[in-house]
């Protein structure tokens, strides 16, 4: 392996890439799991953690990764950090193909990839000293920096807010907040251009988790980097990114800008989700009804649902998404969504019309003014779709069965009818929460 | 729900105290729970009082060793239930329950209490479940304890919790056992155990905090329907200002083993009298808010509880330390002031000083 070693300025800094272009590209990115059995270890399955996923992170953003326990977020954080190797799928950094080099190959791009982890007491040696522990990148890089390790692991102490005399304690000493900024400044020790955070606040205290927040904050701005953000709080992602991607069973089923991903969710999945964030506000204790219940857990990722993974779980589901899987499209712009009936949008599948059995429960626990808003902006946008002031990606998606449950089903819910009719009376712009 | 109404309702009469019984369904007065350690004595609980109402829900919100968990241990006086040796944890003060003194009462009494009158949902369903007996087993021996009742009645009983709580097939699930049960699944059939026997006090220490956000929106909506079905006072402790807003009647909020501020839901969140209860507020994204450029955090971290401050424990991470004159903060602690109608909070600062300062410099930025 040939390490060109340039001096690792911690006073210069090289981005190649100019803010806004892209990064790290992922493309169709899988990685399974294998379950083995009996003595010959004879695969019998697979954990489909992460099942095929594509997106791309430009330089100087911060992209948010949401979604529940075992959506595959961690395990997709540990495949672009090259720290699993992919099932399949390529991961470029840079437009360098990194998605199966091996462990040399790889080290000289281990400089420009760093992960900060969630449990700042087990990613930390209780052997070894900060000075150690944060020194440790140079010594494995072979870089020397000006002035010396110790002169650089003490700017970096200083840099998180930590006192730069504690350069020999031990990781026990310090509280989880200062052990979080100890893992911050081992991550920033050679300047890297990506910092892939996987939950790097979930493990504090409120108020320590916002001066780990605001120290993430001004770090990006100093030494312009670029995050990936992976955690389960939607309020502290949306605090801190800005596109965000929402992970539902190994797949990204929503892909947005921020603003527009908090403002109108296209996916019911993250309307869900957002919807059953509480509130600390006392006096919307009585607008509970706008949550939306979920029925039941999240589907094992070893025998992951056809067609739409959400189906089992969605309100809207109809016979298209047990069948066909939706991809995802970029909807409006900035906004990708993996959805056949999208919320706040043309519906995709408009001829489909029929609800399942297991939506029509989902649908109980939703509240009437949820389902009756949502039928009517998404008529509305239909409707200014009609008018023709933008024609919108076609759904690709062809009609599978319409006829088949069509009778029996029509005449029992009242919702299916004002949601599934896609241009109707109201031509009043969408309100948004 | 068929009611086994419950037997044995006359208790024997506490010890005599000083104070006489309070009318209050729960009420704790100065509450103190101290461990001695190698290292100092730790004052996790320094001091603690408050009422609570049947049918009422309390939140207790702090950060983690604040003694949130500690108090509601000492309620269900579960700390003097093991012996440590030396070790015991040392209480003092004196908790009213339905009338009855809990601290000077007869241990064998306390015990007949604990899991009929009050019942408590921990944090961490899979630990404290017990991995070697199914659901169905543990439901029962909770009901049999305090009922004098055949298995069948008491299997009756517990498939009826489970699907009380929502778990799909009770009748099949009764078997099986915690490992075979999702997070969620877990935390309903702890929270089935602990109000198999109607408790009419019902701890929730933590009850979402494992749980993902939707599971968590779930198990908050049942919470609140069985309150409502029960009447029963429900004290949930927890560290996310969300779930206590979603759930609280009254809040009470913890800083290093005491009660600095106290209050009806609204008036802590819109009129917070004290400056940690203004930081938590300011620490914390909203989603409900626009968005803001940047969180305010307080600065510093939690105190120990071997050595806490002197004077206000809050002083050295408060902004407004030096606001009150002569150095107070440093030197006295501050006791609880009523601050409005039932809302009390413990600051050195005058009443319009904090005002001014809330309304001027805080509620601006949140």
């Amino acid at each position: 392996m040939t390490t060109p070693a340039p001096s690792a300025g911690a006073t210069t800094l090289t981005k190649d890439a100019a803010p806004g272009e892209t990064l790290l590209k992922v493309t169709g990115l899988q990685k399974h799991f294998p379950i083995r059995k009996g003595l010959l270890q004879r695969q019998v399955g697979a954990v489909r953690a992460v099942d095929g996923i594509d997106f791309e992170v430009r330089s100087g953003e911060t992209l948010g990764v949401v979604g529940e326990s075992g959506c595959g977020k961690s395990t997709m954080g540990r495949l672009i950090t090259r720290l699993l190797e992919p099932t399949a799928g390529t991961v470029e950094f840079e437009g360098r193909d990194i998605t199966h080099l091996g462990v040399s190959a790889m080290r000289p791009m281990r400089r420009d990839v760093q992960m900060i982890f969630q449990d700042p007491y087990s990613s930390l040696n209780p052997r070894h000293t900060i000075g150690t522990i944060v020194g440790a990148p140079f010594k494995l890089q072979g870089v020397e920096p000006e002035g010396g390790i110790k002169k650089e692991v003490q700017r970096l102490l200083s840099v998180v807010g930590l006192n730069p005399e504690h350069y020999n304690r031990y990781p026990h000493e310090f509280s989880g907040g200062q052990r979080q900024r100890i893992g911050i400044a081992r991550a920033l020790a050679l300047n890297p251009k990506m910092v892939v955070a996987d939950e790097p606040v979930s493990a504090l205290d409120v108020s320590i988790q916002a001066q780990v927040v605001n120290l993430l904050d001004d770090l990006q701005q100093e030494l312009g980097l670029t995050y990936v953000i992976i955690a389960h709080d939607l309020s502290v992602v949306r605090h801190v990114s800005d596109r965000i991607a929402v992970m539902y069973l190994g797949k990204i089923v929503e892909l947005a800008d921020r603003d527009l991903l908090y403002k109108a969710p296209m996916h019911p999945y993250t309307k869900a989700l957002m919807s059953a964030v509480p509130i600390p506000d006392p006096r919307r204790k009585s607008a509970k009804s706008e949550r939306i219940l979920l029925k039941g857990d999240v589907p094992s990722p070893i025998s992951p649902p056809s067609g739409c993974r959400f189906h089992t779980r969605c309100w809207k589901a109809t016979q298209i998404c047990t069948t066909t899987e939706p991809p995802l499209l970029e909807l409006k712009p900035g906004q990708q969504v993996a959805c056949h009936h999208p919320e706040n949008f043309e519906d995709q599948a408009p001829q489909d019309t029929v609800l399942l059995t297991a939506a029509k429960e989902a649908a109980e626990l939703v509240a009437d003014e949820v389902l009756a808003e949502s039928a009517e902006t998404s008529a509305a946008v239909a409707a200014r779709v009609a008018e023709g002031a933008t024609t919108s990606t076609e759904a690709p998606a062809e009609d599978a069965a319409t006829e088949s449950s069509a009778d029996e089903a029509s005449a029992e819910a009242p919702v299916e009818d004002a949601a599934a009719e896609p241009a109707s009376e109201d031509d009043t712009p969408a309100k948004e929460k | 729900m068929t009611e086994l109404s419950k037997s044995g309702a006359a208790m024997t009469e506490p010890v005599d105290t000083a104070s006489p019984a309070p009318s209050a369904f729960l009420e704790v007065r100065d509450l103190k729970v101290h461990f001695p350690t190698d290292d100092g004595l730790v004052k996790s609980v320094d001091g603690l009082s408050f009422t609570l109402e049947k049918g009422k829900t309390l939140g207790i919100v702090g950060e983690s060793g604040s003694g949130k968990s500690v108090t509601s241990l000492g309620i269900m006086g579960l700390h003097t239930a093991g012996q440590y040796g030396k070790r015991k944890a040392q209480i003092s003060g004196e908790i009213w329950l339905d009338g009855t003194e809990l601290l000077s009462a007869d241990p064998d009494h306390v015990r007949k209490l604990r899991g009929r009158e009050m019942a408590m949902i921990f944090q961490d369903p899979l630990s404290a479940l017990h991995p070697y007996y199914t659901i169905g087993q543990q439901i029962v021996e909770a009901y049999r304890i305090h009922h004098k009742v055949d298995k069948k009645v008491a299997r009756r009983r517990a498939i009826e919790m489970l699907d009380r709580v929502g778990i799909p097939q009770p009748d099949k699930r009764v078997d099986g056992y915690p490992h075979e049960f999702s997070g969620g699944m877990r935390q309903r059939a702890m929270i089935a155990m602990s109000l198999v026997n109607n408790p009419e006090l019902l701890i929730a220490d933590e009850p979402t905090t494992a749980l993902d956000v939707t599971v968590q929106a779930q198990i908050l909506d049942l919470i609140r329907d069985l309150q409502k079905e029960f009447g029963s006072a429900v004290i949930i402790i927890t560290h996310d200002l969300g779930v206590v807003a979603e759930l609280s009647d009254d809040i009470l909020v913890m800083y290093g083993g005491r009660c600095i501020e106290r209050g009806p839901a609204e008036k802590v969140f819109y009129e917070p009298r004290h400056p940690y209860t203004w930081g938590l507020l300011g620490s914390m994204p909203r989603l409900d808010r626009e968005q803001t450029e940047r969180l305010i955090p307080v600065k510093g971290s939690p105190p120990s509880l071997i050595n806490i401050p002197s004077g206000c424990a809050f002083n050295p991470r408060c902004p407004y330390a030096d606001v009150p004159k002569d150095n107070v903060t440093r030197t006295v602690r501050p006791e609880l002031t009523e601050v409005g109608s039932q809302h009390w909070a413990a600051c050195h600062m005058t009443h319009e000083q904090r005002e001014r300062i809330w309304t001027e410099e805080i509620a601006p930025k949140l």
